[in-house]
């Protein structure tokens, strides 16, 4: 058994076609993105994408039910599966109306969270890898922006999803955020953005005076419970001179960046680390503040934690109606991790090296089908005989709550019609 | 007919009729005018309101919205274009009922409204440039209402706001405090969904609950300019949609076209004359030369990494194509420096699309054109591992001042530049690069990086035949003083449109795909 655990890329055509016969969750599946049928049409104008084997790439698939979309995913096997948005029309039948008339009309408001755009501060790993020790980001950008899309915008069906490799995402799933224009995609998006800049902005994340964005203090709060375990514990941000440094950058104020930099050189070897660095810094910052001198380092503490922890949304991925974005349950070509379910409350304790990849619940699916054999017990689902068991069951929880929101409206728009 | 001419005999009846019609000195502009009217006036009318427009628009890059100079400005404008009767004093609108000339005004500001936004309706670019001088119209007259008429205007257009109850005010006011910094404790708050006042969400300026904006009441500008938004682009799109039915009267046409062109400067799409003058060659030398210090910052960070990202190979990608490199050379040029790091095999399947895409060879083959200055500096911020946008917006002070010195720039201009972008003037930062780096002083006032390059190649040739100067004989006809510029600055625009030409997309492993299609954005 432990010989499968190990993926190995180039198995991945021998499993894919067992993982979409067996595997994958097809009812709950189709049970979320058909919404209930409110309106009728919402599953059948939702565009699909294909990546088959090779990179080659089919845009514009749609199916009428769920029979056709297990009939067609089991067919081609692809390699990723992208959700777009419900069209005006049935996609597939996209080149037979008017370019101009054919448009996307609502999509859920997603967020796209990738590790690849923290390279800047962490030091760790870099481009699509991640360890332990950089996994923290992803906790933090889960908890701001869970509690940021609830309280603020009142939303409440948030599906969060694992990538696969490198990131999360978050499909936010209300009735009102599937309307949203792309204006509205665009503010919601800003709104959450605080780190802004590229490559040459190094500051980038620039505090008013005062009182902060009652949004703003709330993310500080939940960076500030964990930011030594994770900035000076994991990343031990500030453990040499060049780590120290690109901090130190961070502290707009020439003449408080240089206090600082002389004080923390006059300290001794021993207190030479991170954590006493820190400690030092923020004393500094407080000690300068009571002196009356605010103007000079008000948020300097505060601009330094959001840098390095506030999540770095992908903001094209959100703004457009029309984006396309991975598929839950897709397999990673890559790892072979499936993409998961999270649930945001446990996002603790969830843990992405033991996201089940493809070739293990394969395994795992013959070993039960050698136990079972003989039992003639009523044969349950198969994903949930495997490790997939745990994402499902955190999906079907989201779908219980997004359910009780299309019941009513079914009896009312059946009432409305005075049919029987 | 609902209004009639000046010319009618019977004014008491015309006036009972207009004021009707016209109650109240702002309109939403909800219901198209459906007079009669002369070809001749219809002349007038519209190019009396772009001149209006234009004069938005420069006051609006020179002074700071809303400020004191700004109004005086904006007056002293108006009064020189003799077009004043869009913004009167206060006083001589509060006659009550309003005289016949104030009603023909209100008639004017209608119809010839209604004009533009069929000259101004059939792109992208062009709904974003009449959509954003048409707010910053409607702001700056709104402010010049009196809190009465104010409330007039409301009612009239059922805007109904009711401020929340002084419990609720109470219960929350530290946040709202703390998200509204201009606010008091008499400070009354509206509570508004969030959809309706984007702007200050973006910005984060209000306090947010459940879905919910709580607007303070100096704010509440923002709430009836963002209807006015909605409305204005809303009918845009459907105006643009039913402009077909006009093609049929081959009186109209011609001149709507032509008042839409007057104002946008030249687009660089159609430069087939230039196609295949460049060759990859060339790059190099020519980015010391002439290329704008964005191309610059593109093309040194190409050559160094061997790779752009997404934006990157759209900004510089379509500069290049703009320039005149030809396809063929562009795909030379891309593939020479991507297979540096990358295989053959990967660079067709993934980069060459993108390329040919660009120049109208795949997808929906639009034939796509460079970005404008504004396009480069509100839209696409660039991110972490970005080199794209535009180097006086998106760079360190620190950084930008240092880049600068290593090109051996004196103190003085560094600091003169340095303190242009600190004040949001990213393209007279530009212009005084230019006219640094070609030790001229042209006061040359780029709009277009593409037009940087133009200009570029024109002095160095010793060709002093400008655009400008091409752009006054053209139109010369119409009577209109055309002036290009349309210089921007980050205060002028509050709510940066929406990017709606992407139909590519990006095979970075892991990337998630856009692609749009065709749609009138609501901008």
């Amino acid at each position: 058994m432990a010989t499968t655990r190990d993926y190995d890329s180039s198995s991945l055509p021998d499993l894919l076609p067992l993982y979409y016969k067996r595997l994958f969750p097809y009812g709950p599946y189709y049970k979320w993105l058909n919404y209930g049928g409110v309106p009728k049409t919402y599953f059948t104008h939702r565009e699909f994408s294909f990546t088959l084997k090779d990179d080659i790439y089919i845009r514009y698939q749609s199916f009428t039910d769920q029979q056709e979309l297990e009939k067609e995913i089991q067919k081609k096997c692809p390699y990723k599966i992208d959700i777009g948005a419900i069209f005006s029309h049935k996609p597939k039948d996209h080149k037979t109306v008017k370019a101009a008339a054919f448009q996307a009309q609502e999509k859920e408001l997603v967020f796209d969270i990738d590790m690849t755009d923290y390279d800047d501060v962490r030091n760790c790993c870099s481009d699509a890898n991640i360890c332990k020790k950089c996994w923290p980001l992803m906790i933090f950008a889960v908890k701001i922006l869970d509690r940021a899309l609830r309280e603020d915008f009142g939303f409440d069906h948030l599906l969060w999803i694992y990538s696969g490799r490198r990131g999360i995402h978050c499909w936010v799933c209300d009735e009102e955020a599937r309307k949203l224009s792309q204006n509205a995609r665009t503010a919601v998006a800003e709104y959450l953005s605080i780190v802004k800049g590229g490559d040459s902005q190094v500051r980038k994340v620039i505090l008013n005076e005062g009182n902060y964005h009652p949004s703003i203090s709330k993310a500080i709060e939940i960076i500030r419970s964990s930011f030594k375990n994770y900035a000076v514990k994991l990343q031990d941000f500030l453990g040499d001179d060049v780590k120290l440094n690109k901090v130190l950058q961070l502290i707009p104020d020439e003449g408080f960046r240089k206090d600082v930099a002389d004080a923390l050189e006059k300290m001794d070897d021993v207190r030479q680390n991170s954590s006493a660095r820190w400690t030092a810094i923020v004393a500094l910052t407080e000690a300068v503040k009571t002196k009356g001198e605010y103007r000079k380092c008000h948020s300097v503490v505060e601009e330094i934690m959001l840098q390095y922890c506030y999540p770095r949304l992908d903001v094209n991925v959100s703004t457009g109606v029309n984006h396309l974005l991975k598929s839950p349950f897709c397999v990673h070509p890559k790892t072979g991790r499936v993409c998961v379910t999270i649930d945001p409350d446990d996002i603790e304790s969830f843990d992405p090296f033991a996201v089940p990849t493809i070739s293990q619940l394969c395994d795992e699916l013959n070993q039960s089908e050698v136990g079972n054999e003989d039992s003639g017990k009523k044969r349950t689902k198969d994903y949930r005989q495997t490790s997939l068991k745990g994402p499902v069951l955190v999906f079907d929880g989201f779908l219980k709550k997004l359910e009780a929101t299309w019941k009513g409206r079914l009896i009312q728009q059946s009432d409305l019609k005075r049919e029987f | 007919m609902q209004f009639v001419s000046r010319h009618n005999k019977n004014k008491s009846v015309t006036v009972g009729k207009a004021v009707d019609r016209y109650p109240h000195q702002l309109q939403l502009y909800t219901d198209p005018p459906t007079d009669n009217i002369s070809l001749r006036e219809f002349e007038d009318f519209a190019v009396e309101r772009l001149k209006v427009l234009k004069a938005v628009e420069t006051v609006g890059v020179r002074h700071v919205k809303g400020s004191k100079d700004y109004n005086e400005a904006l007056t002293k404008e108006f009064r020189t274009l003799n077009v004043q009767g869009i913004m009167k004093s206060i006083t001589s609108r509060h006659r009550q009922p309003p005289d016949e000339t104030e009603l023909l005004e209100r008639r004017k500001d209608h119809i010839s409204h209604f004009i533009l936004r069929l000259a101004y309706c059939r792109s992208e670019e062009l709904r974003r440039w009449f959509i954003a001088q048409e707010v910053d119209l409607f702001r700056s007259r709104f402010v010049l209402e009196s809190k009465d008429s104010i409330y007039k205007f409301l009612k009239l257009n059922n805007l109904d706001y009711q401020p929340i109850s002084e419990q609720e005010k109470k219960d929350n006011l530290s946040e709202l405090q703390a998200a509204s910094p201009r606010s008091s404790s008499i400070t009354d708050y509206y509570k508004v969904p969030f959809t309706e006042v984007l702007d200050l969400v973006k910005s984060r300026k209000v306090y947010l609950r459940s879905g919910f904006a709580y607007v303070p009441d100096n704010e509440l500008i923002v709430i009836i300019i963002s209807v006015f938004r909605s409305k204005l682009s809303r009918a845009l799109a459907v105006t643009c949609r039913s402009l077909p039915q006009l093609e049929e009267d081959d009186r109209l046409l011609p001149m709507l076209s032509g008042l839409s062109k007057r104002y946008l400067g030249q687009d660089y799409t159609n430069k087939k004359a230039l196609s295949g003058n460049i060759t990859v060659e060339m790059i190099d030398g020519l980015s010391k030369t002439s290329f704008p210090l964005c191309m610059q910052q593109l093309h040194q960070a190409f050559r160094q990494n061997h790779h752009l990202r997404h934006w990157g190979r759209m900004q510089y990608g379509l500069f290049l194509k703009g320039i005149g490199l030809s396809l063929d050379e562009a795909l030379r040029f891309w593939r020479t420096e991507f297979l540096k790091k990358m295989d053959p095999d990967k660079f067709d399947k993934s980069y060459s699309y993108t390329i040919r895409h660009n120049y109208g060879k795949e997808g929906k083959r639009t034939d796509y054109t460079p970005y404008s200055c504004i396009k480069v500096i509100t839209t696409n911020t660039p991110a972490v591992g970005d080199h794209h946008g535009c180097p006086f917006r998106h760079t360190d002070p620190e950084l930008l001042k240092q880049r600068l010195q290593s090109q051996m720039m004196s103190k003085d201009v560094v600091d003169e530049i340095i303190s242009l972008c600190k004040t949001s003037h990213y393209q007279l930062a530009c212009g005084r690069y230019f006219d640094w780096s070609h030790k001229s002083d042209t006061k040359f006032n780029p709009n277009h990086p593409n037009q940087y390059f133009e200009e570029s190649q024109h002095f160095l040739s010793g060709d002093r035949m400008s655009q400008n100067d091409k752009a006054d004989t053209q139109s010369s006809q119409n009577n209109v003083k055309i002036v290009q510029s349309q210089t921007f600055s980050q205060k002028s625009v509050s709510t940066p449109p929406p990017d709606q030409t992407r139909d590519e997309f990006d095979f970075d492993e892991d990337t998630d795909i856009e692609m749009q299609n065709t749609e009138i954005p609501e901008l």
